[in-house]
Protein backbone atom coordinates (compact mmCIF):
# COMPACT_ATOMS: atom_id res chain seq x y z
CA UNK A 1 0.00 0.00 0.00
CA UNK A 2 1.28 3.11 -0.55
CA UNK A 3 -0.14 6.94 -0.39
CA UNK A 4 -0.81 8.70 -3.62
CA UNK A 5 1.47 11.49 -2.60
CA UNK A 6 5.35 12.61 -2.29
CA UNK A 7 4.50 14.39 0.72
CA UNK A 8 2.36 15.39 3.34
CA UNK A 9 1.34 18.92 3.30
CA UNK A 10 -1.76 19.05 4.63
CA UNK A 11 -5.53 16.79 5.14
CA UNK A 12 -7.57 18.81 2.60
CA UNK A 13 -5.02 16.89 -0.36
CA UNK A 14 -5.80 13.01 0.88
CA UNK A 15 -8.67 11.43 -0.43
CA UNK A 16 -10.66 9.30 3.03
CA UNK A 17 -8.65 6.01 2.00
CA UNK A 18 -5.54 7.55 2.50
CA UNK A 19 -6.75 9.02 5.58
CA UNK A 20 -7.75 5.43 7.03
CA UNK A 21 -4.80 3.82 5.92
CA UNK A 22 -2.18 6.00 7.78
CA UNK A 23 -4.64 4.77 10.80
CA UNK A 24 -4.72 1.78 10.19
CA UNK A 25 -0.63 1.69 10.11
CA UNK A 26 -0.24 2.93 12.97
CA UNK A 27 -1.89 0.35 15.01
CA UNK A 28 0.70 -2.17 14.37
CA UNK A 29 3.23 0.72 15.10
CA UNK A 30 1.83 1.51 18.27
CA UNK A 31 1.54 -2.06 19.06
CA UNK A 32 5.97 -1.69 19.68
CA UNK A 33 5.87 0.52 22.21
CA UNK A 34 4.81 -2.37 24.39
CA UNK A 35 7.74 -4.04 23.84
CA UNK A 36 11.43 -3.54 25.61
CA UNK A 37 13.14 -2.91 21.73
CA UNK A 38 11.27 -0.24 20.65
CA UNK A 39 12.93 0.27 17.44
CA UNK A 40 12.52 -1.66 13.89
CA UNK A 41 14.90 -1.75 11.24
CA UNK A 42 12.17 -0.67 8.58
CA UNK A 43 13.87 2.63 7.70
CA UNK A 44 17.48 1.46 8.08
CA UNK A 45 19.51 4.23 5.97
CA UNK A 46 17.50 6.58 5.40
CA UNK A 47 18.02 10.10 6.48
CA UNK A 48 15.57 12.60 7.76
CA UNK A 49 15.93 16.27 8.05
CA UNK A 50 14.35 18.57 10.54
CA UNK A 51 13.90 22.24 9.63
CA UNK A 52 11.90 23.78 12.31
CA UNK A 53 11.60 28.04 11.99
CA UNK A 54 9.35 27.73 14.66
CA UNK A 55 9.92 26.85 18.49
CA UNK A 56 8.63 22.96 19.26
CA UNK A 57 9.02 20.73 21.77
CA UNK A 58 6.52 18.29 21.26
CA UNK A 59 6.41 17.92 17.91
CA UNK A 60 9.82 18.01 17.11
CA UNK A 61 10.48 15.20 19.78
CA UNK A 62 7.38 12.96 18.52
CA UNK A 63 8.80 13.30 14.78
CA UNK A 64 12.70 12.21 16.55
CA UNK A 65 11.79 9.44 17.95
CA UNK A 66 9.29 8.26 15.23
CA UNK A 67 12.32 8.19 12.75
CA UNK A 68 14.81 7.04 15.04
CA UNK A 69 11.87 4.27 16.19
CA UNK A 70 12.19 3.18 12.21
CA UNK A 71 15.71 3.50 12.87
CA UNK A 72 16.22 6.38 10.41
CA UNK A 73 18.65 8.95 11.15
CA UNK A 74 17.99 12.11 11.60
CA UNK A 75 19.13 15.86 11.47
CA UNK A 76 17.98 18.30 13.68
CA UNK A 77 17.98 22.18 12.43
CA UNK A 78 16.93 25.31 14.43
CA UNK A 79 16.32 28.20 12.86
CA UNK A 80 18.43 30.35 14.86
CA UNK A 81 21.44 28.36 14.56
CA UNK A 82 21.56 28.33 11.07
CA UNK A 83 22.09 30.02 7.99
CA UNK A 84 18.74 31.08 8.32
CA UNK A 85 20.18 33.79 10.25
CA UNK A 86 22.33 34.66 7.29
CA UNK A 87 19.39 35.20 5.20
CA UNK A 88 19.38 31.68 3.44
CA UNK A 89 16.17 31.12 0.96
CA UNK A 90 14.12 28.44 1.88
CA UNK A 91 14.37 26.88 -1.08
CA UNK A 92 17.84 26.72 -0.82
CA UNK A 93 18.17 25.52 2.48
CA UNK A 94 16.00 22.39 1.00
CA UNK A 95 18.01 22.40 -2.02
CA UNK A 96 21.35 22.52 0.66
CA UNK A 97 19.73 19.43 2.27
CA UNK A 98 18.52 17.26 -0.85
CA UNK A 99 22.31 17.89 -2.24
CA UNK A 100 23.05 15.67 1.22
CA UNK A 101 20.89 13.36 -0.03
CA UNK A 102 18.54 13.59 2.55
CA UNK A 103 14.94 11.26 1.59
CA UNK A 104 12.30 13.05 4.23
CA UNK A 105 12.26 16.70 5.27
CA UNK A 106 9.77 17.86 8.13
CA UNK A 107 9.19 21.41 8.56
CA UNK A 108 7.53 23.99 10.61
CA UNK A 109 7.15 27.39 9.34
CA UNK A 110 5.44 30.20 10.74
CA UNK A 111 4.42 31.13 6.88
CA UNK A 112 1.09 29.24 5.51
CA UNK A 113 2.14 27.56 2.32
CA UNK A 114 6.19 26.85 3.80
CA UNK A 115 5.42 23.38 3.20
CA UNK A 116 4.10 23.33 -0.10
CA UNK A 117 7.19 25.87 -1.51
CA UNK A 118 9.51 23.32 0.10
CA UNK A 119 7.85 20.50 -1.62
CA UNK A 120 7.35 21.57 -4.92
CA UNK A 121 11.05 22.68 -5.14
CA UNK A 122 12.96 19.34 -3.46
CA UNK A 123 12.90 15.69 -4.63
CA UNK A 124 12.65 14.40 -0.70
CA UNK A 125 9.25 13.86 0.26
CA UNK A 126 8.17 16.96 2.52
CA UNK A 127 6.19 16.38 5.80
CA UNK A 128 3.97 19.67 6.74
CA UNK A 129 4.92 19.32 10.60
CA UNK A 130 2.71 23.05 10.63
CA UNK A 131 2.72 25.92 8.84
CA UNK A 132 0.89 29.50 9.64
CA UNK A 133 -2.55 28.89 10.37
CA UNK A 134 -2.91 26.69 7.12
CA UNK A 135 -2.31 22.84 8.54
CA UNK A 136 -0.58 20.72 10.74
CA UNK A 137 -1.37 17.51 9.46
CA UNK A 138 -0.02 14.57 11.82
CA UNK A 139 -1.97 16.76 15.06
CA UNK A 140 -4.92 15.85 13.16
CA UNK A 141 -4.50 12.30 11.66
CA UNK A 142 -3.27 11.62 15.74
CA UNK A 143 -6.43 13.37 17.25
CA UNK A 144 -8.78 11.38 14.59
CA UNK A 145 -6.38 7.97 15.58
CA UNK A 146 -7.14 8.34 19.14
CA UNK A 147 -10.80 9.49 18.94
CA UNK A 148 -11.37 6.40 16.51
CA UNK A 149 -9.00 4.74 18.75
CA UNK A 150 -11.33 5.22 22.42
CA UNK A 151 -15.14 5.51 20.29
CA UNK A 152 -14.03 2.63 17.48
CA UNK A 153 -15.42 5.19 14.83
CA UNK A 154 -15.31 8.03 13.99
CA UNK A 155 -18.27 8.64 11.21
CA UNK A 156 -21.19 10.20 12.45
CA UNK A 157 -19.31 11.40 15.89
CA UNK A 158 -20.69 14.59 17.57
CA UNK A 159 -16.82 16.68 17.93
CA UNK A 160 -16.60 19.96 19.30
CA UNK A 161 -13.12 22.10 18.53
CA UNK A 162 -13.08 24.99 20.88
CA UNK A 163 -10.92 27.89 20.89
CA UNK A 164 -8.92 29.88 18.68
CA UNK A 165 -10.15 28.50 15.04
CA UNK A 166 -9.35 31.88 13.58
CA UNK A 167 -5.31 31.06 14.29
CA UNK A 168 -5.32 26.95 14.48
CA UNK A 169 -3.49 25.20 12.24
CA UNK A 170 -4.12 22.28 14.62
CA UNK A 171 -8.55 23.30 14.30
CA UNK A 172 -8.13 23.57 10.14
CA UNK A 173 -6.51 19.62 9.91
CA UNK A 174 -9.35 18.06 11.97
CA UNK A 175 -11.91 19.73 10.32
CA UNK A 176 -10.63 18.47 6.70
CA UNK A 177 -9.31 15.29 8.16
CA UNK A 178 -12.91 14.28 10.23
CA UNK A 179 -15.43 15.83 7.55
CA UNK A 180 -13.91 13.52 5.47
CA UNK A 181 -14.36 10.66 7.95
CA UNK A 182 -17.98 11.87 8.01
CA UNK A 183 -17.65 13.13 11.66
CA UNK A 184 -20.31 15.97 12.51
CA UNK A 185 -17.82 19.07 13.46
CA UNK A 186 -19.18 22.06 15.03
CA UNK A 187 -16.48 25.15 16.06
CA UNK A 188 -16.61 26.87 19.05
CA UNK A 189 -15.74 29.96 20.30
CA UNK A 190 -15.74 33.95 20.41
CA UNK A 191 -16.59 35.50 17.00
CA UNK A 192 -13.69 37.11 16.14
CA UNK A 193 -11.42 33.91 16.83
CA UNK A 194 -13.80 32.36 13.64
CA UNK A 195 -12.90 32.98 10.34
CA UNK A 196 -15.44 34.53 8.27
CA UNK A 197 -17.62 31.98 5.73
CA UNK A 198 -16.30 28.64 8.00
CA UNK A 199 -20.06 27.46 7.55
CA UNK A 200 -19.21 27.07 3.69
CA UNK A 201 -17.03 23.85 4.70
CA UNK A 202 -19.85 22.13 6.19
CA UNK A 203 -19.55 22.25 10.27
CA UNK A 204 -21.19 24.45 12.55
CA UNK A 205 -20.84 27.16 13.99
CA UNK A 206 -21.87 27.69 18.19
CA UNK A 207 -21.16 30.88 20.30
CA UNK A 208 -21.98 28.92 22.89
CA UNK A 209 -19.91 26.12 24.61
CA UNK A 210 -22.75 24.75 26.67
CA UNK A 211 -25.26 24.62 23.77
CA UNK A 212 -22.03 23.09 21.62
CA UNK A 213 -21.29 20.71 23.87
CA UNK A 214 -24.88 18.67 24.26
CA UNK A 215 -24.41 15.38 23.38
CA UNK A 216 -21.06 15.82 21.63
CA UNK A 217 -18.86 12.81 21.57
CA UNK A 218 -15.68 14.71 21.86
CA UNK A 219 -14.97 18.21 22.65
CA UNK A 220 -11.24 18.86 21.51
CA UNK A 221 -9.94 21.88 23.34
CA UNK A 222 -7.33 24.47 21.21
CA UNK A 223 -4.29 26.44 23.18
CA UNK A 224 -5.23 29.87 23.09
CA UNK A 225 -2.25 31.35 22.47
CA UNK A 226 -2.63 35.06 25.17
CA UNK A 227 -0.60 36.98 22.70
CA UNK A 228 -3.96 37.02 20.61
CA UNK A 229 -5.29 39.09 23.48
CA UNK A 230 -3.03 42.32 22.59
CA UNK A 231 -4.70 42.03 19.03
CA UNK A 232 -8.10 42.87 20.81
CA UNK A 233 -9.98 39.90 19.94
CA UNK A 234 -11.69 39.15 23.46
CA UNK A 235 -11.61 41.73 26.32
CA UNK A 236 -9.81 39.63 28.83
CA UNK A 237 -8.26 36.02 29.92
CA UNK A 238 -11.11 36.10 32.47
CA UNK A 239 -13.82 36.30 30.52
CA UNK A 240 -12.81 34.10 27.82
CA UNK A 241 -12.56 30.91 30.61
CA UNK A 242 -15.66 32.30 31.58
CA UNK A 243 -17.14 31.61 28.42
CA UNK A 244 -15.38 28.78 26.61
CA UNK A 245 -13.10 27.46 29.17
CA UNK A 246 -13.46 23.75 29.61
CA UNK A 247 -14.05 22.81 33.35
CA UNK A 248 -15.72 20.76 35.83
CA UNK A 249 -19.42 21.63 35.07
CA UNK A 250 -19.08 21.76 31.63
CA UNK A 251 -18.10 18.26 31.36
CA UNK A 252 -20.69 17.40 34.05
CA UNK A 253 -23.59 18.25 32.39
CA UNK A 254 -21.79 16.51 29.06
CA UNK A 255 -22.06 12.94 27.81
CA UNK A 256 -20.89 10.75 30.66
CA UNK A 257 -18.31 9.38 27.90
CA UNK A 258 -17.70 12.44 26.75
CA UNK A 259 -13.64 12.59 25.48
CA UNK A 260 -11.54 15.22 26.19
CA UNK A 261 -8.52 16.45 23.84
CA UNK A 262 -6.21 18.93 23.92
CA UNK A 263 -3.11 19.25 21.35
CA UNK A 264 -0.86 21.30 24.07
CA UNK A 265 1.14 22.67 25.55
CA UNK A 266 -2.14 23.56 27.81
CA UNK A 267 -2.87 26.84 29.71
CA UNK A 268 -4.16 25.35 32.56
CA UNK A 269 -6.45 27.34 34.46
CA UNK A 270 -7.31 29.21 30.88
CA UNK A 271 -8.51 27.40 28.35
CA UNK A 272 -8.92 23.90 30.66
CA UNK A 273 -9.04 23.57 33.66
CA UNK A 274 -6.37 21.16 36.07
CA UNK A 275 -9.61 19.15 37.13
CA UNK A 276 -10.70 18.44 33.94
CA UNK A 277 -6.82 17.87 32.27
CA UNK A 278 -6.38 15.27 34.91
CA UNK A 279 -9.54 13.58 34.90
CA UNK A 280 -10.35 10.33 33.41
CA UNK A 281 -12.09 10.68 30.07
CA UNK A 282 -9.26 13.30 29.33
CA UNK A 283 -6.72 11.50 26.81
CA UNK A 284 -4.49 14.31 26.29
CA UNK A 285 -1.37 11.73 27.13
CA UNK A 286 -2.68 9.17 25.13
CA UNK A 287 -2.81 12.05 22.06
CA UNK A 288 1.26 12.12 22.34
CA UNK A 289 1.82 8.42 22.57
CA UNK A 290 -0.47 7.75 19.04
CA UNK A 291 1.56 10.88 17.85
CA UNK A 292 4.76 8.85 17.61
CA UNK A 293 3.15 5.86 16.26
CA UNK A 294 0.83 7.94 13.57
CA UNK A 295 4.21 9.73 12.74
CA UNK A 296 6.16 6.65 12.47
CA UNK A 297 2.92 5.53 10.27
CA UNK A 298 3.52 8.37 8.01
CA UNK A 299 7.24 8.08 7.43
CA UNK A 300 6.49 4.62 6.90
CA UNK A 301 3.88 4.99 4.15
CA UNK A 302 5.99 7.70 2.32
CA UNK A 303 9.14 5.39 1.84
CA UNK A 304 7.96 3.51 -1.14
CA UNK A 305 10.37 4.57 -4.25
CA UNK A 306 8.62 6.35 -7.00
CA UNK A 307 9.28 5.37 -10.54
CA UNK A 308 8.24 1.25 -10.02
CA UNK A 309 4.90 0.61 -11.74
CA UNK A 310 2.18 -1.17 -9.16
CA UNK A 311 1.76 -4.75 -9.72
CA UNK A 312 5.46 -5.45 -10.28
CA UNK A 313 6.76 -5.66 -6.52
CA UNK A 314 6.04 -8.24 -4.35
CA UNK A 315 2.38 -8.82 -2.51
CA UNK A 316 3.36 -11.88 -0.94
CA UNK A 317 5.92 -12.85 1.37
CA UNK A 318 7.70 -15.33 -0.89
CA UNK B 1 0.68 -19.77 -16.94
CA UNK B 2 0.19 -23.49 -16.16
CA UNK B 3 -0.86 -24.15 -12.82
CA UNK B 4 -0.94 -27.47 -10.74
CA UNK B 5 -2.50 -28.43 -7.95
CA UNK B 6 0.63 -29.45 -5.82
CA UNK B 7 -1.33 -30.75 -2.33
CA UNK B 8 -4.93 -31.38 -2.19
CA UNK B 9 -7.25 -30.63 0.93
CA UNK B 10 -6.42 -34.80 2.04
CA UNK B 11 -2.57 -34.04 2.04
CA UNK B 12 -2.75 -31.10 3.52
CA UNK B 13 -4.21 -32.43 7.16
CA UNK B 14 -2.03 -35.39 6.76
CA UNK B 15 1.26 -33.17 6.14
CA UNK B 16 0.07 -31.04 9.62
CA UNK B 17 -0.38 -34.72 11.23
CA UNK B 18 2.94 -35.57 10.72
CA UNK B 19 4.62 -32.54 11.36
CA UNK B 20 2.55 -32.44 14.44
CA UNK B 21 3.86 -36.21 15.11
CA UNK B 22 7.63 -34.81 14.47
CA UNK B 23 7.20 -31.92 16.96
CA UNK B 24 6.20 -34.59 19.51
CA UNK B 25 8.67 -36.54 18.55
CA UNK B 26 11.34 -34.44 18.75
CA UNK B 27 10.27 -31.95 21.54
CA UNK B 28 8.82 -34.98 24.23
CA UNK B 29 7.49 -33.37 27.05
CA UNK B 30 6.50 -30.29 25.18
CA UNK B 31 7.61 -28.06 28.30
CA UNK B 32 8.05 -24.54 27.19
CA UNK B 33 7.39 -25.00 23.68
CA UNK B 34 5.36 -21.88 21.83
CA UNK B 35 3.99 -21.90 18.34
CA UNK B 36 4.79 -18.40 16.36
CA UNK B 37 2.69 -18.26 13.07
CA UNK B 38 4.10 -15.61 10.60
CA UNK B 39 1.18 -13.62 9.40
CA UNK B 40 -1.37 -14.56 7.95
CA UNK B 41 -1.37 -18.26 6.73
CA UNK B 42 1.63 -19.18 8.92
CA UNK B 43 -0.98 -18.00 11.66
CA UNK B 44 -3.76 -20.15 10.99
CA UNK B 45 -1.38 -22.93 10.31
CA UNK B 46 0.11 -22.47 13.69
CA UNK B 47 -3.37 -22.76 14.93
CA UNK B 48 -3.71 -26.41 12.94
CA UNK B 49 -1.08 -27.33 14.45
CA UNK B 50 -1.41 -26.40 18.20
CA UNK B 51 -5.08 -28.29 17.81
CA UNK B 52 -3.12 -31.11 16.29
CA UNK B 53 -0.76 -31.25 19.03
CA UNK B 54 -3.40 -30.84 21.81
CA UNK B 55 -5.36 -33.78 20.20
CA UNK B 56 -2.46 -36.01 20.18
CA UNK B 57 -0.99 -34.94 23.98
CA UNK B 58 -3.28 -33.45 25.94
CA UNK B 59 -1.15 -30.46 25.97
CA UNK B 60 -1.90 -27.09 24.36
CA UNK B 61 1.27 -24.50 23.13
CA UNK B 62 1.13 -21.10 23.28
CA UNK B 63 0.46 -19.29 19.75
CA UNK B 64 1.14 -16.47 18.72
CA UNK B 65 1.33 -14.40 15.37
CA UNK B 66 4.10 -12.54 13.93
CA UNK B 67 4.07 -9.64 11.19
CA UNK B 68 7.28 -9.53 9.92
CA UNK B 69 6.83 -6.31 7.85
CA UNK B 70 9.03 -3.80 9.78
CA UNK B 71 11.95 -6.07 9.26
CA UNK B 72 11.84 -6.74 5.67
CA UNK B 73 14.61 -6.01 3.73
CA UNK B 74 12.82 -4.61 0.31
CA UNK B 75 11.60 -2.03 2.24
CA UNK B 76 11.78 1.42 0.52
CA UNK B 77 13.10 -0.71 -3.00
CA UNK B 78 9.47 -1.62 -3.76
CA UNK B 79 6.87 1.08 -5.05
CA UNK B 80 4.45 0.13 -2.73
CA UNK B 81 5.01 -0.57 0.98
CA UNK B 82 3.16 -3.53 2.58
CA UNK B 83 0.55 -3.29 4.35
CA UNK B 84 1.30 -3.53 7.93
CA UNK B 85 -0.65 -6.06 10.21
CA UNK B 86 -0.12 -6.55 14.12
CA UNK B 87 1.67 -8.95 16.03
CA UNK B 88 0.10 -10.51 18.73
CA UNK B 89 2.44 -12.46 21.23
CA UNK B 90 0.39 -12.79 24.68
CA UNK B 91 3.60 -14.25 26.45
CA UNK B 92 6.93 -13.39 27.68
CA UNK B 93 9.32 -15.41 24.93
CA UNK B 94 12.23 -15.33 27.18
CA UNK B 95 13.97 -18.80 27.28
CA UNK B 96 10.98 -20.35 25.26
CA UNK B 97 11.03 -23.30 22.36
CA UNK B 98 10.06 -21.22 19.57
CA UNK B 99 8.11 -23.26 16.63
CA UNK B 100 8.68 -20.59 13.73
CA UNK B 101 5.39 -21.30 11.39
CA UNK B 102 5.24 -20.31 7.73
CA UNK B 103 3.41 -21.79 4.55
CA UNK B 104 5.89 -21.88 2.13
CA UNK B 105 9.85 -21.40 2.71
CA UNK B 106 11.28 -19.87 -0.69
CA UNK B 107 14.27 -17.44 -0.67
CA UNK B 108 14.71 -17.87 3.48
CA UNK B 109 14.34 -13.81 3.60
CA UNK B 110 11.08 -14.09 5.39
CA UNK B 111 12.28 -16.45 7.56
CA UNK B 112 15.20 -14.08 8.27
CA UNK B 113 12.69 -11.05 8.62
CA UNK B 114 10.43 -13.22 11.20
CA UNK B 115 14.35 -13.96 13.26
CA UNK B 116 15.21 -10.37 13.63
CA UNK B 117 11.52 -9.65 14.87
CA UNK B 118 11.34 -12.14 17.45
CA UNK B 119 14.77 -11.36 19.02
CA UNK B 120 13.51 -7.96 19.51
CA UNK B 121 10.98 -9.38 21.90
CA UNK B 122 13.18 -11.59 23.74
CA UNK B 123 15.98 -13.85 23.96
CA UNK B 124 14.04 -17.44 23.41
CA UNK B 125 15.98 -20.96 24.80
CA UNK B 126 15.55 -21.77 20.78
CA UNK B 127 13.95 -21.27 17.49
CA UNK B 128 13.02 -23.79 15.32
CA UNK B 129 10.90 -23.19 11.30
CA UNK B 130 8.25 -25.44 10.72
CA UNK B 131 6.70 -24.71 6.74
CA UNK B 132 3.73 -26.48 5.06
CA UNK B 133 5.79 -26.66 1.44
CA UNK B 134 9.61 -25.77 1.20
CA UNK B 135 10.71 -25.21 -1.88
CA UNK B 136 14.38 -24.99 -2.91
CA UNK B 137 16.52 -21.48 -4.34
CA UNK B 138 17.58 -20.48 -0.66
CA UNK B 139 19.64 -17.26 -0.76
CA UNK B 140 20.14 -17.24 3.05
CA UNK B 141 21.67 -20.29 5.05
CA UNK B 142 18.40 -20.97 6.69
CA UNK B 143 16.56 -24.56 6.45
CA UNK B 144 13.04 -25.56 7.81
CA UNK B 145 13.13 -27.97 10.74
CA UNK B 146 9.06 -29.58 9.73
CA UNK B 147 8.63 -29.86 6.78
CA UNK B 148 4.81 -30.90 5.50
CA UNK B 149 5.87 -31.72 1.67
CA UNK B 150 9.10 -30.62 -0.46
CA UNK B 151 8.57 -29.09 -3.90
CA UNK B 152 10.36 -29.36 -6.98
CA UNK B 153 9.75 -25.96 -8.57
CA UNK B 154 11.65 -23.43 -11.00
CA UNK B 155 13.07 -20.16 -9.31
CA UNK B 156 10.13 -18.37 -11.36
CA UNK B 157 7.08 -20.55 -10.25
CA UNK B 158 4.84 -19.56 -7.60
CA UNK B 159 3.33 -21.68 -5.03
CA UNK B 160 0.33 -20.35 -3.59
CA UNK B 161 -1.26 -21.83 -0.21
CA UNK B 162 -5.15 -21.66 -0.01
CA UNK B 163 -6.54 -22.26 3.66
CA UNK B 164 -10.28 -22.42 4.55
CA UNK B 165 -9.84 -19.94 7.10
CA UNK B 166 -8.43 -16.92 4.60
CA UNK B 167 -9.45 -18.23 1.29
CA UNK B 168 -12.83 -20.27 2.04
CA UNK B 169 -10.94 -23.69 0.72
CA UNK B 170 -8.00 -25.99 1.50
CA UNK B 171 -5.40 -27.01 -1.40
CA UNK B 172 -1.66 -25.44 -2.50
CA UNK B 173 -1.01 -24.87 -6.11
CA UNK B 174 1.93 -23.95 -8.27
CA UNK B 175 1.65 -21.31 -10.63
CA UNK B 176 4.09 -22.20 -13.53
CA UNK B 177 6.11 -19.37 -15.44
CA UNK B 178 6.66 -20.27 -19.26
CA UNK B 179 10.46 -20.03 -20.50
Amino acid sequence: MKLKTKDLLGLEYLSKSDIELILDTANPFKQLFTRSIKKVPTLRGKTVVLLFFEPSTRTRTSFELAAKRLSADTINIAAATSSVVKGESLIDTGKTFEAMKSDFMIIRHSMSGAAHVLARNVSSSVINAGDGFHEHPTQGLLDIFTIREKKGKVKGLKVVIVGDIMHSRVARSNIWGLTKLGADVTVCAPPTLIPPDIQKTGIKVSYNLDEAMRDADVVNVLRLQLERQKDNLFPSLREYTLLYGLDKTRVKKAKKDLLIMHPGPMNRGIEITSEVADCPQSVINEQVTNGIAVRMAVLYLLAGEEGVPPGQQINDKE
Amino acid sequence: MSQHILMTSKEMNSAIEKMADDIIKSEKDMKNVVLIGIVTRGVCLAERLVKTIKKKTKIEPGIGSLDITFYRDDIGSIATQPLAKETQIPFDLTDKKIILVDDVIFTGRSTRAALDGLMDYARPRSIQLAVLVERKHRELPIQADYVGKKAATKYDDKVQVYLKETDKIDKVVVYETKN
